[in-house]
């Protein structure tokens, strides 16, 4: 196990070094620079943007740009925010767990709906409530999160005023906030409603976020059971007068489990990439919304740094989930 | 239905009881802004968002526009004198001024000389302790309104007189200094953190005269201020102010019907028509003090002959812009100053759609078979909602005339270095919000001479235009500068450097319970003087 475990942590030193050099040219590659982004119509000045490129460090030669950046990240400084004048690593340690946060609602939901379905449907394979949760899956998975997140604002917070329309509680609690997570904190805050308001908050981004990934899980689900359920060894179990629901949940699902733990951990990413839109619909302060606008006003420092971050932590959980794998699955540690 | 019935009543209970937990008296004023503050040391930055957080609600300055115009009045200065030569401005500075009061500063004096001196250094002199206090500090607004080629230098007086001493004159100074970036700073406060070594908090947790004190902010997402007890011009009506971050404007909208905004800013131009028809809400409308043009370049033939820029200028139908572009939400445009701008030459007569008269100009001028290049922005912009669109009107109107346009577009920040270039190939889509109120700040900046390769994107550099926007910057006797600039507006429609487009219309939605809100002709947002009917 140990030998598996280091193989994989040695696979994770290439793979750091190609992010930050992705990450590095990728902005760099975009035409335009920030300067000329920051002066807008007003313009500047040649003059002045040398002086300015040079105290920003951006008149050195790229590779020696490069070096100083990685010099930097194993310094623990990732750079400086342009627009902010912050420090990126702090900027992101402040916006990170309210994305965390609404990712792991959203993936807890995904799982626990997602996996239900998957197992229901394959079950009852080729019957209508079959399609109906494929169908629906379906729709799931091709809905736009935008036009998804507004329609659910316009019906739950607009008509039936159910739910707030956006933010990460009511305006009217003002806690301190150690940890970030809003439900943590709102519950050592101590104020009365402020746990609920921070409950309802979450309810419709974590719906919108959780959709296409409870879509995905709801499907392989389906397709690996219904390729267990096939399985002799789950036909001996019949056979022996085992109970279905013996069948299914000990026999089946563990081995049908070991693809959908994959599929989790690359949704990952996807939710990631799903939290840039859900976080600027419903006015959520994560990370998502932070590296987009960051991008359109070339503030490299943030950019390189905000995705060198996203790609450890992508990194960290399919770590953990090649792990997991190994312990779902013996046969994956010894290859 | 008896589910839904039972969960509205709970939460709206749990609501309720939140409100009267938090004291229901307190009045508090929502505004949903459409994005974050970049920080909140007002003169670092450039943009309104991080304006409207920063300077309008925590500082003052010496001078201060007059709410909904862009008249200037006494404000930490109670009154100013200029010298002859018009190279000295001497402000008398208000006594009995407080700071805020906050949980991370407490002051020990009023505001004098040495927070307006601090204030203005930090930004021109570079051996300043607090040039370079916070990584990036590039002082850009300060240096685009040129300020450090202007100020030679700033004199305390006395403790409640300070002078402004400048290398030329400059007429639009006392505007100059209405502006963000002039927001006076705590100089006691800046001595506080630079002994406990943490400068950069200036930036961070601001301290100003203002009418709201800064209370807290929470990274894109909400910003609280309370009403400034102290305040020099009197406590606000709404104890506090609150800015919820919300980015989209659909989002925006939904807030304010639910009653979780009373103001908002830029509704999408699709939802004007339903907002209006809310009885709960109140949609107010002023022009922006901003103009979209489309800039011909005057270096390179045939676009040097003004008769060809005219004859262009009578092909392009501006309401079939206005419909198309700006859905009612624009007006034709004929100066380059917008019509709210004191010294609008409203005797000037616009070149009115004609395109048979266009097509005799063009050939009177020697010209057939044109083809040019028409730049449209790729972003969409106050004076500009769809360039894009724009240009293909433009194109279409020109195509009747026998011009042929092909139309071009780069990534913005190369489309604003690359149409600066003095040999540019096609005209260009621009435009441009004023920054003080000063006709200098459009006619000057934009159309002369040393905007050329600049921010002068028509590359237009007219003898006449000029002596007459030069005398109008040395002159302090404003009748005298408004005649001046009303010939220089008459030459521009001669010569013709610009075909000017449009001036937009900018909406403000508000719950119909919000009073005393004034728009900003300048886009601001300010809630000193806003309350909330009972």
């Amino acid at each position: 196990m140990f030998r598996f475990l280091f193989g994989r942590l040695g696979l994770l030193i290439p793979t750091f070094f190609g992010v930050t050099l992705v990450a590095f040219s990728f902005i760099r590659l975009l035409p335009g620079d920030p300067l000329d982004l920051l002066a807008g119509e007003r313009g500047i000045s040649p003059e002045r943007k040398a002086q300015l490129l040079e105290q920003m460090g951006f008149d050195q030669p790229l590779w020696r740009q490069y070096i100083d950046y990685i010099a930097g990240i194993f310094q623990g400084d990732l750079g400086t925010s342009f627009a902010s004048k912050k420090p990126v690593l702090d900027e992101f340690m402040t916006l990170f767990p309210a994305t965390a946060e609404l990712a792991l609602c959203a993936i807890i939901l995904a799982v626990c709906l997602g996996i239900p379905a998957g197992i229901y449907a394959a079950v009852k394979r080729g019957s209508i409530a079959d399609q109906a949760v494929m169908g629906t899956a379906l729709i799931g998975y091709s809905m736009p999160i935008f036009w998804w997140g507004l329609l659910l604002i316009i019906l739950f917070s607009g008509i039936l005023q159910w739910t707030p329309v956006s933010g990460r509680i009511s305006l009217l609690y003002f806690f301190p906030q150690p940890t970030g997570f809003m439900l943590i904190d709102s519950l050592l805050s101590g104020e009365k409603g402020a746990f609920l308001s921070a409950v309802r908050h979450l309810i419709l981004p974590s719906i919108v976020l959780a959709t296409i990934p409870l879509a995905v899980i709801a499907r392989q689900t389906r397709s690996a059971m219904l390729e267990v359920l096939g399985e002799d060894y789950v036909r001996t179990a019949r056979a022996k007068g085992l109970p279905p629901r013996s069948v299914i949940g000990l026999h089946a699902l563990r081995n049908a489990l070991i693809p959908v733990v994959t599929t989790i951990g690359l949704q990952v990413g996807v939710l990631l990439a799903g939290a840039i839109l859900t976080e600027t619909i419903f006015s959520w302060p994560g990370i998502g919304k932070w590296l987009v606008d960051s991008i359109s006003r070339r503030d490299y420092f943030v950019v390189q740094g905000g995705l060198l971050l996203i790609a450890g932590i992508i990194m960290l959980v399919n770590l953990i989930v090649d792990v997991l794998y190994g312990l779902i699955n013996p046969r994956i540690r010894y290859n | 239905m008896n589910f839904q019935k039972t969960l509205k009543a709970t939460l709206l209970g749990a609501s309720l009881a939140v409100i009267a937990a938090t004291g229901a008296s307190a009045k508090t004023l929502v505004y949903c802004s459409e994005g974050s503050p970049e920080g909140f040391d007002t003169a670092l930055y450039t943009a309104g968002t991080t304006f409207d957080a920063s300077s309008k609600p925590i500082y003052n300055r010496l001078v201060e526009f007059k709410r909904g115009t862009t008249e200037v009045l006494p404000g930490l200065a109670e009154s100013w004198e200029v010298s002859e030569d018009g190279l000295e401005y001497t402000f008398n500075l208000r006594k009995g001024v407080k700071f805020h009061t906050t949980s991370f500063f407490t002051p020990t004096r009023d505001f004098n000389a040495d927070d307006v001196v601090f204030s203005f250094e930090r930004q021109l002199k570079k051996d300043n302790p607090w040039h370079e206090y916070t990584p990036g500090a590039a002082w850009e607004y300060f240096n685009g309104m040129s300020m450090p080629d202007l100020i030679k230098e700033i004199v305390k007086v006395d403790d409640y007189q300070v002078k402004f001493v400048l290398n030329r004159p400059e007429a639009p100074m006392v505007a100059n200094l209405a502006m963000d970036f002039a927001s006076i700073l705590s100089a006691e406060y800046a001595d506080q953190l630079e002994a406990a070594g943490t400068k950069e908090q200036l930036n961070q947790e601001p301290v100003g005269t203002g009418p709201f004190a800064f209370v807290g902010y929470q990274k894109d997402a909400v910003i609280r201020y309370e009403a400034f007890a102290d305040y020099w011009n009197g406590k606000q009506p709404v104890d506090n102010l609150v800015f919820a971050i919300t980015p989209d404007a659909a989002v925006r909208l939904q807030k304010l019907k639910a009653g979780e905004c009373h103001v908002m800013p830029y509704p999408a131009p699709a939802d004007v028509a339903d907002i209006r028809d809310d009885s709960n809400l109140t949609l107010m409308e002023q022009q922006g003090l901003n103009v979209g043009y489309l800039a011909y370049n005057t270096k390179v033939a045939p676009f040097d002959k003004a008769e060809v820029r005219k004859a262009l200028n009578h092909a392009i139908n501006k309401q079939a812009i206005l419909d198309a572009v700006f859905q009612g939400s624009g007006q034709a445009a004929k100066n380059p100053i917008p019509p709210t701008m004191w010294s609008y030459n409203d005797a000037i007569e616009d070149d009115d759609y004609n395109p048979d008269l266009a097509k005799e100009m063009l050939e009177a001028a020697g010209v057939s078979d044109l083809s040019m290049k028409i730049w449209a922005m790729p972003v969409q912009r106050p004076y500009n909602p769809n360039a894009r669109r724009m240009a293909e009107v433009i194109q279409a109107d020109f195509a009747k005339v026998g011009v042929n346009v092909e139309i071009v577009s780069y990534e913005w920040g190369e489309y604003l270095s690359r149409s600066k270039e003095v040999d540019r190939d096609g005209a260009v889509l621009l435009g441009w919000t004023g920054d003080n109120g000063d006709p200098d700040n459009f006619l000057a900046v934009l159309l002369g001479c040393d905007g050329v390769g600049g921010s002068n994107r028509a590359q237009w550099c007219d003898e006449n235009f000029e002596a007459l926007i030069q005398k109008a910057k040395t002159v302090t006797d404003k009748a005298e500068r408004t005649k001046l600039y009303e010939e220089a507006q008459v030459v521009f429609k001669e010569q013709a450097p610009w075909a000017t487009i449009a001036h937009s219309v900018v909406f403000m939605p508000m719950s119909s319970k919000v009073t005393g809100y004034v728009m900003d002709p300048l886009g601001g947002h300010w809630f000193d003087g806003v309350d909330i009917a009972e």
